[in-house]
């Protein structure tokens, strides 16, 4: 874990127009890589991330060693002649063994790119994904498949990703077989899973299919499947959205003591802020592709910097207002939401901050120029142009 | 306030080969005129269920099994006696349905034709519900999308081309065609992003203070019904649990089932509470235990709780005559604590 490891994130596009950016980053990376060689502190490059104003330090490193660093991913996706879509820019972030990191954005916004990327399901156009130190090349088919098996990814619908033609201990002994080829006992291995998740007696579970199941066991079953890889990271992407509220909480838990007792480094992927804020050690928000605003959970949401962030937790339904605040309308709907609303001009923007057609701060710089990330304290960081006076209005 | 819609003892069951499957057990509700009634509850609770049953809009193998459903619009009484739309004629249905009681249904992805222009589709319901001229009628599809916030250019648009938000927008528009009383509202924003279901609720409630009509909004979301509406009815195994306005539901929730979703999800604001969640999963409905459907996950069932008949009625010792529940273990102490 000690050894800090960047790789030349140029050298693997294949794509030209990217190269010339890719390669900038690429050179201020190694930069920043040299400089943390030279600190030599014991942490891993990844575990701070050069920003604006200084370097970056994940809350969720506090929970156990670095497990999987993307640096600087993009995904760009060919949507017409000479368009493209950059659905996934400039990501960078690590997961950490023991601890959570929460992606949060609405639709649209590319959070699921990032899982799809970091699964090894999609090829990233920019950047590098590092699982234990090691960048991942999808070419490479033995070690890929390890990767495969070490870095597992839990779907949002288990009404659609369970398939309705076989049974629980079809689902879940194939895993086994294919990525624990030295378990004999696989009927042992099996009902092992179904206990881990709760899904007790384990005997009764076995023989079911999917339909015979409610949502929430159906997504014990599917926690199980990528259980049986013996990840060392989990993502999930919305794990819990498909579900009943009084169902979600009860998988959450699941999640948070499989994390804690199997020592998981979990991405967990979100459009619901408040859940992340229990959940999570580190929040990350995302919108337009790009992180806006990331640092410890409890702050991101007590104290927005981003005025994204402040339009998100504006919008969340807050029980303690108890009608106050639609009953008067969007006037008093929290200063950013109501003025939002009347600039909402749909998507985010290609040029400058993604952000600056729906933000009431926006001023011309945001429009032409795209803001960097900026430290805001030494776990904490927003880009924004405004985040003066941002800090202002929330 | 004057009831415009009354359900009273309403049941529907599916009928199915290894019996009924009882989706909604003899329940009341009334909406008043104006007003924002809230119906909670888990999929399966039998929400929709209650909405289209009285409505009249289920099909087989779902048959409405017993109550009445009456409707007191004046359009229609011209302030006589209301009707009982469960016994309505085909053609007096036609009258009824979306002048007088319209829908804006559940995911509006699916809702819409994907192959007719937007106006063509709301031009569709003025024309089978309202006597209109052509040019009227287009003028009137106009108007309806001014109504939400919608360009009119739109009108030559596909539903592909809209966003999420603006394909609900465009059902609502849809439903408030013809100037109906009651707009029944199906998990109208569950597929959307926070910052654009606050956006058209917040239309909702506008449009509902110009137009006048009630709503019976139906979601999973108790905290959406916490700020939105006026009185919320939590349902649970096809039975209603609770009754209360949205600050009784808040403050002093009475069923442990309320209890429990109230302390299920995290909330963003304010300080980190506990969170304590409900155990287990709903009861299958094809066989249900006599007494409470909630029993297997209650933390306060007592031996007596399978022979509570799940009537609504008052809280022991709550003087308000609004807040009722089924649950007849609990009571409000001298400190008007819940217990």
């Amino acid at each position: 874990m000690s050894e800090p490891v960047i790789h030349d994130a140029g050298a693997t596009h294949d794509d030209p127009t990217h190269l010339q950016d890719a390669a900038e980053d690429a050179t201020a990376l190694s930069a920043a890589a040299a400089d943390t060689t030279a600190a030599a502190v014991g942490m891993s490059s990844a575990a701070s991330l050069p920003v604006v104003g200084g370097d970056l330090r994940s809350i969720a490193a506090d929970r156990g060693p670095l497990a999987m660093a993307a640096t600087g991913i993009g995904r760009d996706y060919r949507i017409g002649r000479g368009v493209i879509l950059h659905a996934v820019r400039d990501v960078s972030f690590g997961l950490y063994k023991g601890a959570v990191v929460a992606l949060v954005g609405e639709s649209g916004s590319g959070k699921s790119t990032v899982a799809r990327l970091l699964a090894g399901q999609e090829r990233p156009s920019a950047g590098t994904i590092a699982l234990d130190g090691n960048v991942i090349d999808v070419r490479s088919n033995r070690h890929f498949r390890k990767y495969k098996s070490q870095v597992q990814l839990v779907f949002q619908d288990p009404f659609s990703s369970l398939n309705p033609t076989h049974t629980v201990g079809y689902h879940l002994s194939r895993p086994v077989r294919l990525h624990q080829p030295d378990v004999k006992n696989v009927d042992g291995a099996v009902t092992a899973l179904l206990e881990q998740v709760r899904l007790v007696p384990a005997d009764q579970f076995v023989t079911k299919y999917p339909y015979e199941l409610s949502g929430g066991q159906r997504q014990r079953v599917a926690f199980a499947r990528a259980l049986a890889a013996q990840p060392t990271v989990l993502l999930a992407d919305e794990p819990v959205s498909m579900l009943d509220v009084s169902i979600r909480l009860e998988m959450l838990n699941l999640l948070d003591d499989l994390r804690s007792r199997l020592h998981l480094a979990l991405l967990y992927i979100t459009h619901d802020i408040a859940s992340a804020r229990y959940f999570a050690d580190e929040v990350l928000v995302m919108y337009g592709g790009r992180i806006v605003e990331r640092g410890p959970a409890e702050d991101v949401t007590q104290q927005p910097a981003h005025p994204y962030t402040q339009l998100l937790i504006a919008s969340a339904p807050d029980p303690d207002k108890l009608g106050s605040v639609l009953k008067t309308s969007t006037a008093a709907a929290g200063s950013v939401a109501a003025r939002t609303t009347a600039a909402n001009t749909g998507g985010p923007a290609a040029v400058g901050c993604p952000f600056a057609p729906r933000c009431p701060l926006a001023i011309d710089k945001c429009r032409t120029d795209d803001p960097a990330l900026e430290l805001l304290t030494p776990t904490r960081a927003a880009a924004c142009w405004r985040l003066d006076v941002a800090a202002g209005a929330s | 306030m004057k009831p415009i819609l009354e359900i009273s003892d309403l049941s529907v069951a599916y009928r199915a080969e290894g019996g009924d499957v009882r989706a909604v057990e003899q329940v009341n509700l009334t909406l008043h005129a104006g007003e924002v009634v809230g119906l909670c509850g888990e999929s399966g609770s039998g929400k929709s269920t209650l909405a289209y049953g009285a409505t009249r809009l289920l099909r087989p193998p779902a048959v409405v099994t017993g109550g009445s459903v009456k409707y007191y619009g004046n359009r229609i009484t011209q302030g006589g006696h209301p009707v009982d739309i469960l016994a309505q004629s085909k053609k007096d249905l036609k009258a009824l349905r979306w002048r007088e009681i319209a829908i804006v249904f559940q995911s509006a992805m699916n809702a819409l034709n994907p192959v007719l222009r937007v106006e063509d589709q709301i031009l569709d319901a003025i024309r089978a519900h309202l006597k209109m001229s052509g040019g009227e009628a287009r003028e009137k599809a106009a108007t309806l999308l001014d109504l939400v916030g919608i360009p009119r250019a739109r009108l030559r648009s596909y539903p592909h081309e809209l966003s999420g938000g603006m394909r609900q927008r465009v059902m609502i528009a849809m439903a408030l065609a013809a100037d109906p009383e009651v707009v029944i509202m199906d998990e109208p924003t569950t597929a959307l992003d926070v910052v654009v279901q606050r956006d058209i609720l917040a239309q909702i409630v506008e449009l509902k203070e110009t137009l006048g009509f009630a709503i019976l909004f139906i979601t999973h979301d108790l905290s959406l019904l916490l700020e939105l509406a006026d009185r919320i009815a939590v349902m649970y195994a096809g039975r209603l649990l609770e009754t209360g306005s949205s600050q009784e539901i808040m403050r002093d929730p009475a069923h442990p089932y309320t209890r429990g979703l109230l302390n299920s999800f995290p909330s963003l604001h304010g300080p980190r509470r506990d969170l304590v969640g409900i155990p287990g999963s709903p009861p299958d409905l094809r066989s249900p235990d006599p007494g409470c459907p909630f029993i297997p996950r209650c933390a306060y069932a007592l031996p007596s709780c399978s022979e509570v008949d799940m009537a609504l009625d008052r809280v022991k010792g709550d003087s308000r005559p609004d807040h009722l529940t089924a649950c007849p273990v609990v009571s409000v102490s001298q400190e008007g604590v819940l217990s």
